[in-house]
C-alpha cells in the first residue's frame, strides 16, 4: 500500500497520505504550547488592556504598524541594553492578535511605554520627522482628526472575553466610562486605575476622543506592566 | 507540437482552455499591479514624503496590498491557471464539475483579491502577515478554495491515464495544505455579525507559532510546492526531455511536504517562544535544504542533452534561471534559520532580500516561463511575437533582481552589525536612527531594481498582446481548436 507505484494510481490515497504527512509537524509544534504549563510564565502585573488602550491597539493593528515595528525584545545582549528586559511570553498573553512583528524599519516598541512623554508621541505621530529627522515613518495626523468610535467598546471586550481575556462583567459595564476617563485630563481616574493599574491618561484635545488619543494610550502602556525590580518576578526562566 | 501526421488513436478530450486563458490574463495583470505597488512602497521607504500624508496609501496599508498582490493575485492566478491546464493534459480529462464551476473559481478568486486589496487601503486588517483579510473574506476564500479542490481532485479521479503525474502531486499538496493553513490561522471571533473587526482565537506565543506555521508554509506550499508542480510540467515540455529522475521526484516530494511544515519557528528565534520549539524549527529548516535541492537537481538535470535550447529559447531561459534562484534561496534559507545567523539577520533587510530572491527569481521567473510557453498554445498562434523582447525582458529583470538582492544583503547585514556594535567604552555605538539613515542609499538602489523588474514585465505585456493580435503570429492554416494543441 505504501509503494509509490500504488499510491500514484489512487488519487484518494495520495490525498489522505499527503494530509497525514503535513499534519504531523504542525501538531507536534503547536499543541504542546497550549498544554505545557511553563510556556507562559506566571508574573505579577499582567492585566488586560484598558478600553482606550485596546482601541488604540485596534488602530495599531489596522494601520499595519507591525510591518515596521516589532514588539519583541530578543534575549540578546545588545537588544536588552537598547530596549530593556527581554520580552516574556506572559507580556503578550492578552494580545489577540500578537504583534511581535518580523521587520524593524523602525525600532522595537515592546517597551516604548513611558520612554517618551505623551506630548512627544502626539508630535511624533503627527509629523515624525519633526522630532526624528532621519525617520522614514509616514505621518499619522489623520488619526488626530478621526473621532474614535466608542459605541462598540462593549462588543469588542465581549469578543475578547470569548477568546480568553478575563474581562469581568463590571469591567465591560464600565468600559465606556473608563474609556472617556482615560482620554480626559480633568476626569477622576481613580476607578480606572483601580481596574487597570499603570494606565496612562492622555491629554486629548478637550472636546472629543480621537483615534490618536487611543493609540498614544496604548503605546504608553507597552512593556510597563511587569515590574522587573520586584523580587517576586526574579525567577522568570521558561 | 501539431504532430498532425500521427494517427490519432486517442483523440484529446475537449479541454477547458477558456478558464486557463482567463487565469493567464489575470496573472499578467496582477503581476504588473504587484510590481507597481512594490516599486511605490519601495519609494516610500526611500523618501517618506511619498506617503503624501494620505491614510490609504501609507506604507502600513499598502504593504499588505503588495504582498497579497504578489503572492495571491499574481502567484495564485498563475498556480490556479497552470494547475487547470496541467491536470487536464496529464490526466487526459476535461475539468471535473463543468464550465460553470471552473468559472466560479476564477471569478470568486478574483473577487476575493479585489476585496482584500480594497479592505487593506480602507483600513481593515487582522494583521496576520500574508493573511491580513478579515473574517468575512476568509470565509469567502474558503468556499472558493473548496470548489477549486473539488475540481482538481475530481479531475484526478476521472483521469484516463493510469498514473498521476508528478506535477499533480505537488499541485495537490499545495491545494490541501493551503486549505489547512488558511483555516488554522484565521480562526477568529468577530465583534458582531455586521462588523468586519474580529479578534484571533489564539494570543501571544501560541498565536505567534500558528502565524508562522502558516506564514512559512505559505512559502513552502504556495510559493514552493505549487510552483514545483509548474516546473515539473513546463520545463520537460519546453525542453522536450523527460524528467531526469523519477526516483528523486518521489523521495524529494514526500520529504519536502513532511519537513516544510516544521520550519515555522525559525521566524521566532530568540523570542519568548520556548527553546524546544525554536530548536525543532531550526533542525528541520536545515534538513529542508536537501529535499529542496532534490527539486532543483531534478529540474536542472532534465535539461541534460538539451542545454543548447537555452541559446535559442529565451522563455526556457526564464524557467531554468528560476530553478537556479530556487536553489540559491533554498540554500540561503537554511543558513538564515541557524539561530546565531538569525540573531544577526532577523528584523533586517536581509530577510527582505531573501524573500525577493525567491519571489522574483523563482516564483515570477518560473511563471514567466510558463506564460511565454502557454500564450501561443492557448490563443492558437504560431509562436511569440518577438523573441528579442523576451530576451530583453529576461536581462532587464535579471539585472533588476541582482540590484534588489545585493542592496538588501548589504543593507541587512549593515543594520544587524550596527544594532549590535559597541564602542571602546562598552556602550552601544549607534542609535537606531543612525542605522535608518545608513540604509538610505540601498533603499534607493532597491527601488531601482524593482523598477527594472517592472519594466521587464511591461515588455512582456506588450509582447503577449502582440502575440495574440499580430498578423505575423497567425497560424498558416486553421486547425480545429482541439487539434491545434494535440501535441501531447
Amino acid at each position: 500500500m505504501f509503494r509509490q507505484e500504488f499510491i500514484e494510481r489512487n488519487a484518494f490515497l495520495l490525498l489522505v497520505l499527503t494530509l497525514v504527512t503535513i499534519a504531523i509537524g504542525g501538531i507536534v509544534e503547536v499543541v504542546p504550547l497550549f498544554t505545557i504549563e511553563t510556556t507562559v510564565e506566571h508574573v505579577k502585573g499582567i492585566r488586560p488592556y484598558s478600553p482606550l488602550e485596546q482601541r488604540g491597539r485596534d488602530v495599531y493593528v489596522r494601520e499595519g504598524c507591525y510591518l515596521c515595528h516589532s514588539q519583541q525584545v530578543r534575549a540578546l545582549r545588545d537588544e536588552v541594553e537598547r530596549y530593556g528586559h527581554f520580552s516574556l511570553a506572559a507580556e503578550s498573553m492578552y494580545d489577540h492578535p500578537f504583534q511581535w512583528g518580523s521587520k524593524r524599519i523602525g525600532p522595537d516598541l515592546a517597551r516604548v511605554g513611558g520612554k517618551y512623554s505623551s506630548d512627544w508621541h502626539y508630535a511624533h505621530l503627527i509629523n515624525p520627522q519633526s522630532v526624528v529627522p532621519e525617520s522614514l515613518m509616514p505621518r499619522y495626523g489623520f488619526l488626530a482628526e478621526t473621532p474614535l468610535v466608542t459605541e462598540d467598546i462593549g462588543a469588542r471586550l465581549r469578543a475578547l472575553r470569548a477568546v480568553g481575556v478575563p474581562y469581568t462583567d463590571e469591567e465591560i459595564a464600565s468600559a465606556p466610562a473608563d474609556l472617556l476617563a482615560q482620554a480626559n485630563p480633568n476626569a477622576d481616574t481613580g476607578a480606572l486605575l483601580k481596574r487597570y493599574p499603570k494606565a496612562v491618561p492622555v491629554p486629548g484635545n478637550g472636546h472629543e476622543v480621537t483615534e490618536l488619543d487611543a493609540l498614544v494610550a496604548y503605546l504608553q502602556v507597552l512593556g510597563t506592566m511587569v515590574d522587573f525590580a520586584d523580587p517576586a518576578n526574579e525567577r522568570l526562566q521558561q | 507540437m501539431a504532430d498532425t501526421a500521427l494517427p490519432m488513436a486517442r483523440p484529446a478530450p475537449d479541454y477547458n482552455e477558456a478558464v486557463v486563458r482567463k487565469f493567464v490574463i489575470a496573472t499578467v495583470l496582477w503581476a504588473v499591479v504587484a510590481f507597481l505597488v512594490g516599486v511605490w512602497i519601495a519609494t516610500e521607504l526611500a523618501w517618506p514624503q511619498a506617503n503624501l500624508g494620505l491614510s490609504f496609501i501609507n506604507f502600513g496599508r499598502l504593504r499588505p496590498v503588495h504582498t497579497s498582490a504578489a503572492i495571491f493575485a499574481f502567484g495564485g492566478s498563475a498556480l490556479l491557471g497552470t494547475s487547470f491546464y496541467v491536470v487536464q493534459r496529464t490526466c487526459r480529462a476535461r475539468l471535473f464539475g463543468g464550465t460553470a464551476l471552473a468559472d466560479f473559481v476564477f471569478w470568486g478568486y478574483q473577487f476575493f483579491i479585489v476585496m482584500a486589496a480594497l479592505s487593506y487601503v480602507m483600513g481593515f486588517s487582522q494583521s496576520q502577515e500574508y493573511a491580513e483579510p478579515e473574517w468575512h473574506l476568509d470565509l469567502w476564500l474558503t468556499i472558493v478554495w473548496v470548489a477549486y479542490a473539488v475540481i482538481f481532485v475530481g479531475t484526478l479521479m476521472k483521469r484516463e491515464e493510469p498514473h498521476i503525474y508528478v506535477a499533480n502531486w505537488f499541485y495537490l499538496a499545495f491545494i490541501l495544505t493551503i486549505a489547512v493553513l488558511h483555516i488554522g490561522n484565521n480562526l477568529a471571533v468577530p465583534i458582531s455579525m455586521f462588523s468586519a473587526k474580529s479578534y484571533s482565537v489564539a494570543s501571544g506565543v501560541q498565536n505567534a507559532m500558528i502565524q508562522w506555521w502558516y506564514g512559512h508554509n505559505a512559502v513552502g506550499f504556495f510559493l514552493t510546492a505549487g510552483f514545483l508542480g509548474m516546473m515539473y510540467y513546463f520545463i520537460p515540455k519546453a525542453a522536450n526531455r523527460p524528467v531526469y529522475s523519477y526516483r528523486l521526484s518521489v523521495v524529494h516530494f514526500w520529504s519536502l511536504v513532511f519537513m516544510y511544515i516544521w520550519a515555522g519557528p525559525h521566524h521566532l528565534h530568540w523570542t519568548s517562544l520556548p527553546d524546544w520549539t525554536q530548536t525543532l524549527g531550526m533542525a528541520f529548516s536545515i534538513m529542508l535544504w536537501m529535499p529542496s535541492w532534490g527539486g532543483m537537481i531534478n529540474g536542472l538535470m532534465t535539461l541534460s542533452g538539451a542545454w543548447d535550447k537555452l541559446r535559442t529559447d529565451p522563455s526556457l531561459r526564464f524557467s531554468v534561471t528560476a530553478v537556479g534562484f530556487y536553489g540559491m534561496s533554498t540554500f540561503e534559507g537554511p543558513v538564515m534559520s541557524i539561530r546565531d545567523v538569525n540573531a544577526l539577520s532577523h528584523y533586517t533587510d536581509w530577510t527582505i532580500g531573501h524573500v525577493h530572491s525567491g519571489a522574483l527569481g523563482w516564483v515570477a521567473f518560473i511563471s514567466f516561463g510558463a506564460i511565454y510557453y502557454l500564450v501561443p498554445i492557448l490563443w492558437h498562434r504560431r509562436g511569440l511575437y518577438s523573441m528579442r523582447l523576451v530576451s530583453w525582458h529576461y536581462w532587464i529583470a535579471t539585472l533588476g533582481i541582482v540590484f534588489y538582492i545585493t542592496s538588501m544583503w548589504v543593507a541587512g547585514i549593515m543594520q544587524g552589525l550596527m544594532w549590535r556594535a559597541y564602542d571602546q567604552f562598552g556602550f552601544l555605538q549607534y542609535s537606531f536612527a543612525e542605522s535608518v539613515l545608513a540604509v538610505h542609499p540601498y533603499y534607493v538602489i532597491r527601488m531601482m531594481g524593482g523598477l527594472m523588474f517592472l519594466t521587464g514585465a511591461l515588455l512582456m505585456v506588450y509582447n503577449l498582446i502582440q502575440t495574440v493580435r499580430s498578423r505575423t503570429t497567425q497560424q498558416a492554416f486553421a486547425l480545429p481548436g482541439n487539434l491545434a494543441v494535440a501535441g501531447e
